[in-house]
């Protein structure tokens, strides 16, 4: 194969693996909106807050340690060497868990029944909140972030690759990043365990009685508020994995929650209401902006990404507005 | 009641908040700051720096002859029009100078603060013909700019390529802002002496995706790298740069894209990576003996310590040396204490900062010389390439400060001063 063709394999290959991430993103916001009809602003400010909240038992940092320094005088910062790293995802996931008990008692609670955009502006200043709690609980500092989680390019597949061009052609072998591998793993790991989550349980099979129907779910004797702390709290994992995944990449610090941002072309192509709708686009929006930025970005300028997956995604908003996954529109009289 | 009692409560805190910063001090530099947002982690070392150099003059010194000085505090959040309402809120101080830490912010404010009469110190970033004093009486950009930067770092890659980039491969990845876009000119230029060839590859903010931008440099395997870049851009590069295995002693990072936090993330990998800088690294100065007496012991230090003889944290720490000796010098100038901000801009006009009064300061060595005059607010323009040691944690100098390239640079100052004063209607002023 000549080296060109394998460049544009390549290309397409990583954009698979950028749309994989893109995904994880997706993910939470799917699972709220289902369950509640909530554009979940603060789903990447979560995402941030669960990466932060993970480092900081992960490196034994003291919780508040400038609020207790300034009002006590004291000078702490760490309780220790800190917890390994399986405690401390656990530890992570009881604190999202809490976190999600805390939006629905005094946020969700109140505003039921009231239209989507109060709901939305709810989760705008909820995002805002979490932003400035994160950082006075964990500081603003960088962090790293280490789960024992391979990263850097494959040299099997590089070798493997190489392989493949044509004799005598000038070509170093094909590039993927270890830990967008396991970034893709994950990603179908999760949306497995949520398929059966949502199939076989019986907290499940009430989820999706709620985001059918919140009426009909409520005179059968479900919960409307047991079923939003569920699903903040699933949303809340769903935003440690994606904190986990891209504070891997850039370590952990505030502008993780702008990961959001790329999750909303996603979102708009694949749907609100559909968690394989949210794999399927972020893989083409990954491909979509990477084939881009390939082959026509370079004449125009380059950094097309940003913009080029919204065209993309406002392209298929104008065919099926609900999304290629989306649930149909049906406007009864 | 109740609700009555609070507003009350809330009305009075207000009145006594807002009364309240007329009795701090005379000498007042406003600090615009960020220490919140996706660059909150390098805003709050420099303002750290920043504040804490202050602190130890009032601590120590009694202030700046003698005056206390003030650092009212404005959060910018990095977002130009935040910046610009800093400055309008809080210009009527008593403001002496402003260092906006931030191209954007520094663009808007350059007619705004030259109307006002108030200087601006940007301080190896803003607009890089702003060094031509002629043009641009109240703005003031040394010791350094971007295109001084760019010319040492291009010095620095002839030098380890035997003296020849002729047919070289240099590409530039930048920030896709006003403030990344700054070197490109001078960078092309100097491709045109030197016969390399330069390719430039935008990252829009903020920089968290880089996939594209690096498979490009893993096909095109360019001989060197340079990089324009802010906040989690930096981080996000030199980890996908180690992760294509490009050589980090080849990839070189302007001021700003040489820090602790950018290299840490990428752990061990980052070993050798580069920048350019024009101060010292490092905490083995004695001023930072006197900042751990009287600041951090005294429990009046603006962080909790750890940044201290960070490269952030030294750089603002050197931006209010720099203000303070400006002070000092408009207070000789002008025989008074009680300085205001057109006479503080004639002592920046007239900063002299020889290697003696370095090291009264205890900074011995930290920086080359400064002799600022009215038609150069740019010099002297000169400095060394930094080294990361993963190993020790730590930056080390492998040059010298060595000066830019002033056959390219000084024309192309000339020619953007010159097409913004016909822009503006300004008049040269009279420097002979």
């Amino acid at each position: 194969m000549s080296p060109d063709f394998l460049n544009l394999i390549e290309v397409i290959l990583n954009g698979l693996m950028a749309g994989i991430m893109y995904a994880l993103v997706a993910l939470g916001f799917v699972l709220i909106f289902k369950a509640s009809g909530i554009f979940n602003y603060a789903q990447g400010v979560m995402a941030l807050f669960a990466a932060l909240t993970l480092v900081g038992f992960q490196t034994g940092q003291v919780p508040f340690a400038h609020l207790i320094n300034a009002i006590f005088g004291t000078n702490v910062h760490h309780w220790g060497d800190g917890m390994n790293t399986f405690l401390a995802i656990l530890l992570t996931m009881g604190v999202m868990i809490l976190f999600a008990w805390l939006v629905e008692r005094f946020v969700l609670k109140h505003l039921v029944n009231q239209e989507p955009i109060i709901l939305f502006m709810a989760t705008i200043g909820l995002a805002f909140f979490m932003e400035g709690f994160g950082d006075l609980m964990w500081g603003a500092d960088i962090k790293n972030m280490d789960v024992g989680l391979p990263s850097g390019g494959s040299f099997w597949w590089e070798d493997v690759t190489k392989t493949w061009a044509a004799e005598g052609a000038e070509y170093y072998g094909m590039y993927i990043d270890v830990l967008d591998v396991w970034a893709a793993g994950i990603a179908i790991l999760l949306v497995i365990a949520l398929t059966l989550f949502s199939q076989y349980t019986k907290t499940g099979r009430a989820l999706r009685a709620v985001a059918d129907d919140h009426q009909a779910a409520l005179t059968v004797g479900i919960s409307l508020r047991s079923i939003w702390v569920v699903v903040w709290s699933i949303a809340g994992f769903v935003a440690l994995v994606a904190g986990i995944m891209w504070g891997s990449k850039s370590g952990v610090q505030f502008s993780l929650s702008l990961i959001a941002l790329k999750a909303l072309p996603v979102l708009i192509l694949g749907g609100f209401t559909s968690i394989p709708g949210a794999i399927i686009g972020g893989l083409i929006i990954g491909v979509g902006e990477k084939l881009f930025e390939y082959t026509i970005g370079g004449m125009i300028g380059g950094a097309t990404e940003n913009w080029f997956a919204y065209v993309l995604a406002l392209f298929f908003l104008m065919f099926r507005p609900q999304g290629l996954f989306g649930e149909r529109i049906i406007e009864r009289v | 009641m109740k609700f009555k009692a609070i507003t009350a409560a809330l009305v009075t805190a207000g009145v006594l908040a807002t009364s309240a910063p007329a009795a701090l001090a005379d000498l007042v530099f406003p600090m615009l700051s960020y220490r919140t947002g996706p660059y909150g982690p390098n805003g709050t070392e420099f303002a750290d720096g920043y504040a804490d150099y202050f602190t130890l003059l009032n601590e120590r010194d009694g202030g700046i002859g003698g005056v206390k000085v003030a650092t009212p505090e404005c959060e910018t959040a990095y977002n130009t029009q935040k910046g610009v309402e800093c400055y309008e809120s809080t210009k009527g101080d008593g403001a002496l100078v402003y260092q906006p830490l931030s191209t954007g912010i520094t663009y808007q404010l350059i007619p705004k603060a030259t109307a006002d009469g108030i200087p601006i110190h940007s301080m190896g970033y803003g607009r890089t013909s702003a060094a031509n004093g002629k043009v641009f009486s109240h703005v003031f950009n040394y010791p350094g700019n971007y295109w001084d930067a760019a010319s040492i770092i291009v010095k620095h890659l002839s030098d380890v390529s035997d003296g020849d980039l002729k047919g070289k491969k240099i590409t530039l990845v930048y920030h896709n802002s006003a403030y990344g876009k700054e070197p490109i000119r001078t960078l092309e230029e100097l491709a045109k002496k030197h016969g390399y060839e330069l390719s430039l590859l935008p990252v829009d903010h903020p920089g968290q995706e880089q996939k594209s931008q690096w498979l490009q440099i893993r096909r095109d395997r360019p001989d060197f790298v340079m990089m324009w870049g802010w906040g989690v851009m930096n981080q996000v590069a030199i980890k996908e740069a180690t992760n294509i295995r490009f050589p980090m002693d080849k990839f070189v990072g302007v001021w700003w894209s040489g820090s602790e936090n950018d290299v840490m993330p990428a752990g061990d990998a980052a070993n050798g990576y580069k920048a350019v800088t024009f101060h010292g690294v490092g905490d083995d100065y004695p001023v930072f003996a006197d900042i751990k007496k009287h600041v951090q012991d005294a429990g009046k230090a603006a962080g909790d310590g750890s940044n201290v003889g960070s490269v952030l944290y030294n750089r603002g720490m050197y931006a209010a040396m720099l203000a303070a000796e400006a002070a000092a010098t408009a207070q000789k100038m002008h025989d008074t204490q009680e300085i205001t901000a057109a006479q503080m801009r004639d002592g920046m006009e007239n900063l002299k900062i020889d290697a003696a009064r370095l090291e009264a300061l205890g900074l011995p060595g930290f920086a080359p010389e400064i002799n600022v005059s009215c038609a150069d607010h740019g010099g002297p323009g000169l400095g060394a390439i930094q080294q990361w040691d993963a190993k020790a944690k730590e930056w080390k100098l492998i040059t010298e400060f060595t000066g830019s390239d002033r056959e390219v640079i000084d024309p192309l100052i000339a020619e953007d001063s010159a097409a913004f004063a016909a822009e503006n209607k300004i008049e040269e002023r009279d420097c002979s």
